[in-house]
């Protein structure tokens, strides 16, 4: 909303400087983004009149303006195409400061040579002033304009830019806002009186309206003015739209925007000649019903919505824009206005679907008071009789289904200290209140007050604290800590199991990235490695702003790896990412599950070249290490098995099993699936549901007792088949007593070993926890040891 | 007898000079010093001689053997700093390669600043809670006093999901704030309730230098007896000044949200130039951190608190903002780029 201070000036005195203002509507919930000065820079620009117009000598599209000043006559080189002989202009002498109209860069005018002809001097456009974006041409001032004074005297403003919250209709306007500044500034605001000659018939004779629709029209008032003529408005209010954000049109369009602007009432003016049978009917369309609007566009209206019809049809969309039929246009001579009141919901619901926002939408659907319709029309119609001629018609046509009476507000002292923790009077209270222009009635200790009727959002109590509160100052409310005990606190165990994993992952090396939640549908299927669809469908958005974010991931792999890929052609030779967060499960007829996940992947070399050597390829077991490594600070038992994920290559992935859940899956990215992501080079992924996790983390560990007696430890290489594994083999070392340890400390095949066998060679540690071992005790289980491999794995001894 | 320990003097000395190892001074001292030495013989047999020649002797033998024994010393020393010299030259390392690394990754610089954000809650006794990001339109709206066609909606442009009920609504959503879990937390806890919500939030938006289709935020939420606005603006001043400092400036005004009365917005001094207005604070000098109020009483009532016993404020602030303030980001867009260029610098 944008306020010119000329214009608030002539409803309240403002004494403070324009800064101050701003400041005191900011923090009362007014907030003042930007304040525009008009005039800013304008030393040498003054206000003269074309007197003569030649051609250039040399230039067909330019031409000599001479430009008298009053007591001095310029020849200026001129290529405007509005140039008119008598028209008033804002004149810059040289050394003006100016905005370039192309570049939009300041700049100081200079004597120039244009085509041969030397200009000193010029007149301008809109935009080289600063006015406005307007550089058609130059800017014409108003007849009235006096010749030789500067242009800042006459045109110079000071225009507030403020944002306006949606509970606020009453201040989409100059008076509102005024009333504001009134408020913080304690004066009060004298209304503009309104009074007009009614000197035309009776107009219940020639207008009547029927609300067929009550529910969504609570009042609709009508005045008539016939015999107007339809011109340009006067250029004081042009200027004032102008610096409000709106274009002039006619006098008739104008006087209703300026109106609208001024008390905040949307109107709509109808050409009366053109509104069948003189008879309003607000209803809601009937089925199929369509209007062409004042855009030229054909609407077809659903019957949620609400028209202005006449006998015939409908002639406007209420509250959101006019019919083309019942324009008001050139011949026009009499005027049905419009002032009403529509539900503010149903304005919203039918400017949103026609996709058709405007600035009376905009009040409408906030919720202006019917009240505001009465002292609307009869400025507009004094304004129209005043500025279009013509006579308006005795009385006014008002049908207000809708009217309530206005319920009073009970609110005490203590109910203001018990909200906002400060002890303000009664008369504190009251003070605040009545300078908004409540109704107030002191009791011992409390006040009834009735909202003004301009005051929509006021309900309840705590609205009135609100109103209490913002004009005493926020800054008078206290700055207190909670004195309140600290509540019982349960906290949700996945929050600190997240940040453990993120944590430990992180001190792996692997570097957290955060990605969209929202992917494409083409992204996730590049993690099948043959062609076909992810299944089952992920969550769509209805709505999707691009094709890249369609759906809802239901895994974090797809962006991890195109984060990888990206992040490869900036030639970092060893990478390692890894992202936790939720992934979005569709269930039927209910909100999806919302799993958190943790994946990461790695690809290139260990640990990056570097002078310590070393620098050899990640590999599953690099993947493998850093789950394990995760499970073990965890205290997780866990163990890896076949894994049939779809997306990893068939022969090196596991899944990680916990009981008799899986808990995610290791290993190396499918060949195909690297290809599809653009990656040239193995990656190694994990991932891990911690939703799933998180049950085998509660609890906690049981210490063991230190054994006080030495251990024993012994070497064994095993010579078995290729097809079994280490888990075989440690599985039935382990079961065995008095062994406390088993580790693999070589595995290798080739050489000495024939084919199709591989050799495993592991260190076992004993230990009892009662007594010192003997060598033959020890000789005994190992050589038990080796006879159970030897018959259940078929494994020798190497010798 | 004098001549004699005179050549035997120079002898001893020059071979002394000549020896560059620390061990052939064990068979020079042995030689020249030891007890079948000359020097020790000559010494040994002074009881043989007349007794003038006796003192004459001894006195030159005896500071032969003074001489020898300091040259001996310093020898020594000598070879010892050689030595050192020589050994350090060998052992010292070049302190200037890198080390051997122990690669840490680094969290994102938003999951840092959220985890900085709750602990600074967390000590004032909040407790963290999460809720859906899919979401019913109730929970993000509704419950929160935004019904349909409110106009505050129009603020949060909504990305809704594809599901349609059997009677045509779309009631299904990507949560477009985190106040969707204070509706939540109303409903399911009961009082004393104190607790802040982080999580990601979504809207209908092109991505610009200052949007993104997703981005954090991070709610609160305190219901008890006597709660009152300037507990809510002291937690909210104690927060800016734990995480902005001691000496930011922090403004508290009236602002609006449906869910909030009376609402205010905290703004803090703008960080870029202290005040005085520049592009980043839109020429205000102020800069917009969250928004707040005392939770409206309908809402509570609707959640099942009778707000005629308790009092209640709420929070919501964004989270993306705050590192990009403190780190002079200008572009949101980096958070969600996964780039390893701008990630690895937090
Ligand atoms: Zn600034």
């Amino acid at each position: 909303m944008k306020i010119p201070l000329s214009w608030l000036q002539e409803y309240v005195d403002i004494a403070l400087p324009s800064a101050d203002l701003a400041d005191r509507l900011t923090m009362a919930g007014t907030e003042v983004k930007g304040i525009q000065v008009i005039g800013d820079g304008w030393e040498n620009i003054v206000i003269g009149q074309i007197v003569a117009i030649n051609p250039h000598p040399n230039a067909d599209r330019l031409r000599l303006a001479t430009i008298d000043l009053g007591t001095e006559q310029h020849t200026v080189v001129c290529g405007a195409p509005n140039l008119n002989l008598g028209d008033r202009v804002a004149f810059a002498y040289v050394g003006a400061q100016l905005i370039d109209g192309h570049s939009g860069e300041v700049f100081r005018l200079k004597p120039a040579k244009i085509r041969g002809v030397v200009s000193k001097g010029m007149a301008c456009s809109e935009k080289e002033l600063g006015i406005s974006d307007s550089h058609e041409g130059i800017m014409v001032l108003p007849a009235e304009a006096p010749i030789g004074t500067p242009l800042a005297e006459y045109l110079g403003d000071t225009i507030l830019d403020a944002d306006i919250t949606p509970n606020r209709p009453d201040c989409l306007c100059i008076l509102g806002i005024a009333r504001e500044a009134a408020a913080l500034t304690r004066q009060s605001l004298p209304l503009p009186e309104v009074k007009y000659e009614q000197a035309g018939p009776p107009i219940d004779q020639q207008v009547s309206v029927e609300i067929a629709a009550p529910d969504l029209c609570p009042r609709y008032c009508a005045s008539l003015i016939t015999g107007i003529k339809v011109t340009e408005s006067p250029l004081w209010m042009q200027q004032r739209l102008l610096k409000c954000g709106m274009r002039p049109i006619n006098n008739i369009v104008d006087i209703t925007n300026y109106v609208m602007l001024e008390y905040g009432q949307p109107l709509h003016a109808f050409d009366y000649q053109k509104i069948k049978g003189g008879k309003i009917i607000v209803r809601r369309p009937a089925s199929g019903e369509t209007i062409t609007t004042l855009d030229g566009e054909e609407r077809r209206l659903s019957q949620d919505m609400l028209v202005i019809a006449d006998k015939e049809g409908p002639v406007a969309i209420a509250g959101v824009m006019g019919g083309a039929a019942s324009e008001v246009a050139s011949e026009t001579t009499s005027i049905l206005l419009e002032a009403a009141n529509f539900n503010p919901a149903n304005i919203h619901y039918t400017g949103r679907v026609l996709g058709m926002p405007s600035e009376a939408c905009m009040r409408f659907e906030r919720g202006i008071h019917p009240e505001l319709v009465m002292p609307a029309i009869e400025r507009a119609t004094q304004l129209i009789v005043q500025l279009a001629g013509g006579e308006a018609a005795r009385g006014l046509v008002d049908v207000y289904p809708g009217k309530a009476e206005p319920e009073p507000i009970t609110l005490t002292t203590d109910q203001v200290k018990r909200l906002l923790g400060v002890d303000f009077s009664l008369d504190q209270i009251v003070g605040a209140l009545t300078s908004l222009g409540f109704d107030c009635q002191e009791g011992a200790s409390e006040v009834r007050a009735i909202a003004p009727y301009w005051r929509s959002d006021i309900h309840v109590a705590v609205d009135l604290i609100e109103e209490v509160a913002r004009i005493m100052g926020y800054d008078n409310i206290p700055t207190t800590m909670l004195s309140q005990p600290i509540p019982r606190q349960t906290p949700d165990p996945i929050l600190s199991l997240k940040q453990g994993v993120r944590d430990s992952i992180a001190g792996y090396g692997f570097q957290e990235v955060l990605t969209y939640s929202l992917t494409s549908l083409e992204m996730l299927n590049k993690l099948l490695p043959e062609s076909g669809s992810v299944e089952p469908l992920p969550l769509r958005v209805a709505n999707p702003m691009t094709l890249e974010q369609e759906y809802l991931r239901p895994d974090l792999r797809a962006n991890l790896l195109a984060a990888l890929s990206a992040n490869m052609r900036y030639e970092e030779d060893s990478i390692k990412l890894f992202e936790l967060g939720k992934v979005y499960l569709p269930k039927e007829k209910d909100l999806p599950d919302e799993p958190e996940m943790m994946c990461g992947v790695a690809s290139g070399s260990r640990w990056g070249r570097s002078w310590h050597g070393g620098d050899d390829a990640f590999d599953f077991y690099d993947a493998k290490g850093a789950v394990e490594g995760l499970l073990s600070q965890l205290n997780i038992e866990a163990s890896f098995v076949e894994g049939k994920d779809q997306s990893l290559h068939p022969l090196r992935q596991a899944a990680i099993v916990a009981g008799s859940n899986q808990l995610g899956v290791v290993g190396e990215l499918h060949p195909k699936v690297s290809l599809a992501f653009e990656i040239p080079e193995a990656v190694y992924l994990f991932e891990i549901n911690l939703s799933a996790l998180l049950p085998f983390t509660l609890g906690h560990r049981i210490f063991q007792p230190v054994s006080p007696f030495p251990t024993m430890v012994r070497d064994i290489a095993l010579v078995v088949d290729v097809g079994v594994t280490h888990q075989q083999a440690t599985d039935i070392i382990r079961g065995f007593p008095l062994v406390k340890q088993v580790a693999i400390f070589d595995v290798y095949s080739g050489g000495q070993v024939a084919s199709g066998k591989k050799s495993l060679a592991y260190s076992i540690t004993f230990q009892s926890s009662t007594h010192t071992l003997t060598d033959e005790e020890v000789n005994k289980v190992q050589q038990k040891i080796l006879d159970e491999l030897s018959r259940e794995l078929g494994a020798d001894l190497r010798a | 007898m004098l001549q004699k320990l005179k050549a035997l003097k120079a002898n001893a000395i020059q071979e002394l000079e000549s020896i560059d190892i620390a061990k052939e001074l064990e068979s020079w001292r042995i030689r020249y010093l030891g007890k079948k030495s000359e020097l020790t013989q000559i010494l040994r047999s002074l009881a043989s001689l007349p007794i003038e020649e006796k003192r004459a002797v001894g006195a030159c033998a005896n500071e032969v053997r003074a001489e020898l024994e300091d040259n001996l010393r310093q020898k020594e020393q000598a070879l010892q700093k050689a030595q050192l010299a020589l050994s350090a030259q060998k052992e010292s390392v070049d302190i200037t390669l890198p080390g051997r690394s122990f690669p840490r990754g680094h969290l994102h610089p938003i999951t840092q600043t959220l985890y900085e954000i709750c602990d600074i809650f967390g000590s004032m006794g909040f407790r963290v809670m999460e809720g859906p990001e899919v979401e019913w339109d109730y929970y993000n709206f509704e419950a929160l006093n935004i019904p349909e066609e409110h106009p505050a909606r129009d603020v949060m442009s909504t990305s809704w999901i594809d599901y349609e009920t059997d009677s045509g609504q779309r009631p299904m959503l990507l949560r477009t704030h985190t106040t969707s879990v204070t509706a939540r937390t109303i409903e399911t806890m009961s009082p004393p309730i104190r607790v802040v919500e982080p999580g990601r939030v979504y809207r209908y938006e092109a991505s610009d230098a200052t949007h993104t289709p997703m981005f954090h935020q991070i709610d609160g939420l305190v219901v008890d007896k006597g709660i009152t606005m300037g507990d809510l603006k002291g937690t909210l001043y104690e927060f800016a000044r734990r995480f902005f400092g001691e000496e930011r400036k922090v403004r508290f005004r009236c602002d609006y949200f449906p869910f909030v009365e009376p609402g205010a917005e905290m703004a803090i001094e703008c960080l870029n130039c202290g005040g005085e207005g520049c592009r980043l604070c839109g020429n205000s000098g102020w800069i917009e951190i969250l928004g707040a109020g005392m939770t409206h009483p309908e809402v509570l009532r609707r959640g099942g608190i009778d707000p005629e016993v308790y009092t209640s404020f709420a929070f919501g602030m964004g989270i993306d903002r705050l590192p990009m303030l403190r780190h002079n980001i200008d572009d949101i867009r980096l958070f969600y780029g996964s780039d390893l260029r701008f990630l690895k610098q937090f």
